[in-house]
């Protein structure tokens, strides 16, 4: 449920939906989110510039030459988006994702914190039901969740410096994507060859908050080949 | 033939910017557009583009163009140092915030902004770019928009559209606020601040470093301590927003800002004072005032009635 909206400076609102992480509450989340989108599409409302959904807050960026703070928290108030029906506007994406030991950088380091071997390892992720919780931080970049307590591990104490593009990492109950090469602290468990980012495509990011994600093991041959639409 | 300038030099930070590239957080990617908007409309009014014509951003020493084929009339804003040199080599000071004629084979050289970091130069009847999810704003941090995502580079041409019937030279007087009070409203976690430290966050200078880009400002002080949790569970970001990591030390995300964030926000710049601050140069101290909603609001009223005189 929302539970607070409050001003971010003269030109952003937040809409907090309690201190909870998890899927139900990052569900209302982009329900909201999902509403906005329509309601900028539809022209219902004007003036809105961003709607970024988090896992528990829905941020909203607005032109003040357009609009104030205070008609943006009316029209959400005035809303009934409770009827938005989630299914609709989420889709699941099957993600190929090689684990040999040549990318699955973090194993040993797991193996010794979950008490489960590689292949344990391995099922469990593959057997997870993942979330989109969100998208962000650089383009593209997936947070899903959520994975079960065993396969639970800390950041890196030391991030690296370079992790390449397509790398998947786990920390705690999150899994992510890097969808460029970047420093990063997550545990790199392997690696997948899809391109879930390109700025030509329509829409350029392959995954949106609130999709569904599903794991799919392949060879390194069938890495290697592997071709982007 | 074709009308372009080549580029001899690319300064330091060039890059073309439009007013941004909105819709897109959610999946990544930041808004980001000019860092000072009034230099940005300004440059455009100088040359009669429409006001969201992209624009050739530049940070301290800009870039040194030669151009080639028929004549541009283009102008500089802000407080820019730089010559215009002609086919014969001789050398002339260029006059900013003042529209003038390029002729083929003119050279112009940006040699630097004075006390400030941002200015543009920008050409009637705009650049030649091609827009990128609306925008024509480089991000060069995720590689997307004009010139590929990237930076100004050496040896490269900027081609622009060819300009039709009569321009009309246009001059205005400009100069920076020199105050460093820079106004704020109340952050989403200011309550997670020690008493002590919420005092000093308003009371106490704040120096610009030199980690200073298009993404952030560091700055640097007495240290605000945080007495709840260092770290928030990641949420969207705004623009001005005021981030203190664990160090204490405060950062101003500016227009290149991550989409999301983990670190607790002490206050956000209000928009009427978002220009002045982007302009302030390492070394200079700054000092932050509490305001409300109602005195952001209205500050935004005049900053954007200071566009009407151009």
């Amino acid at each position: 449920m929302l539970k607070k909206i409050s001003n971010i400076g003269d030109c952003g609102i937040t809409c907090d939906f309690g201190d909870e992480v998890d899927k139900k509450t990052n569900k209302e989340v982009i329900k909201l989110f999902n509403f906005i989108q329509e309601s900028v599409k539809n022209k219902k409302i004007k003036g809105i510039l961003n709607y970024t959904p988090s896992y528990n807050k829905l941020i909203i960026n607005f032109d003040l030459e357009e609009v104030k703070s205070k008609e943006v928290i009316e029209f959400i108030k005035s809303s009934d988006y409770s009827k938005t029906i989630f299914s609709e506007k989420n889709k699941l994406v099957e993600i190929p994702i090689c684990y040999d030991e040549e990318f699955a950088l973090d194993i040993k380091r797991l193996e010794e914190k979950t008490k489960m071997n590689f292949d344990e390892i391995v099922k469990e992720h593959l057997n997870t039901d993942f979330f989109v919780y969100m998208i962000g931080f650089v383009p593209g970049q997936p947070f899903l969740g959520d994975l079960r307590k065993n396969l639970y591990h800390d950041r890196l104490d030391t991030p690296r410096v370079k992790i390449d593009k397509g790398s998947v990492g786990i920390v705690e109950n999150f899994c992510t994507i890097y969808t460029f090469e970047s420093p990063g602290g997550w545990n790199i468990i392997g690696k997948t060859p899809l391109d879930l980012f390109n700025i030509k495509k329509k829409k350029p990011s392959m995954l949106s908050p609130g999709d569904s994600v599903k794991f799919k093991s392949v060879i390194k041959k069938d890495l290697l080949t592997f071709k982007n639409e | 033939m074709s009308n372009y300038f080549k580029i001899l030099r690319p300064g330091i930070n060039s890059t073309f910017q439009d007013l941004g590239r909105f819709g897109f957080q959610h999946l990544g990617i930041a808004p980001s557009g000019c860092m000072d908007k009034s230099l940005f409309y300004l440059s455009n009014k100088l040359v009669g583009n429409k006001a969201s014509e992209g624009a050739l951003e530049f940070a301290y020493q800009g870039p040194l163009l030669e151009l080639v084929g028929e004549s541009a009339f283009v102008a500089v804003s802000g407080k820019v140092n730089f010559n215009i040199i002609n086919k014969n080599g001789e050398i002339k000071q260029g006059a900013s915030n003042e529209s003038f004629i390029l002729s083929s084979g003119d050279k112009i050289d940006i040699l630097s902004t004075i006390n400030s970091v941002y200015g543009y130069f920008s050409i009637f009847g705009g650049f030649k770019l091609d827009k990128t999810k609306g925008s024509i704003s480089t991000l060069v941090r995720a590689k997307i928009g004009s010139n590929n995502g990237e930076k100004l580079k050496s040896e490269e041409k900027i081609f622009f559209n060819k300009f039709s019937g009569d321009v009309k030279k246009n001059k205005f007087k400009f100069d920076f606020d020199n105050d460093s009070t820079i106004r704020v409203m109340q952050g989403l976690q200011f309550d997670y601040f020690s008493n002590k430290s919420q005092e000093d966050f308003f009371s106490k200078e704040y120096k610009v470093t030199k980690l200073t880009d298009r993404m952030g400002m560091r700055l640097e002080g007495e240290k605000l301590e945080n007495i709840k949790s260092k770290n928030i569970k990641s949420e969207g970001i705004t623009k001005g927003s005021i981030q203190v990591p664990g160090d204490g030390q405060p950062i101003v995300l500016l227009s290149d800002h991550p989409t999301i964030g983990g670190y607790p926000k002490i206050a956000n710049v209000i928009t009427a004072d978002y220009d002045k601050l982007v302009q302030k140069t390492p070394g200079l101290n700054l000092k932050f005032k509490l305001v409300d909603l109602s005195i952001a609001e209205s500050a935004f009223q005049d900053y954007i009635a200071s566009f009407n005189n151009f």
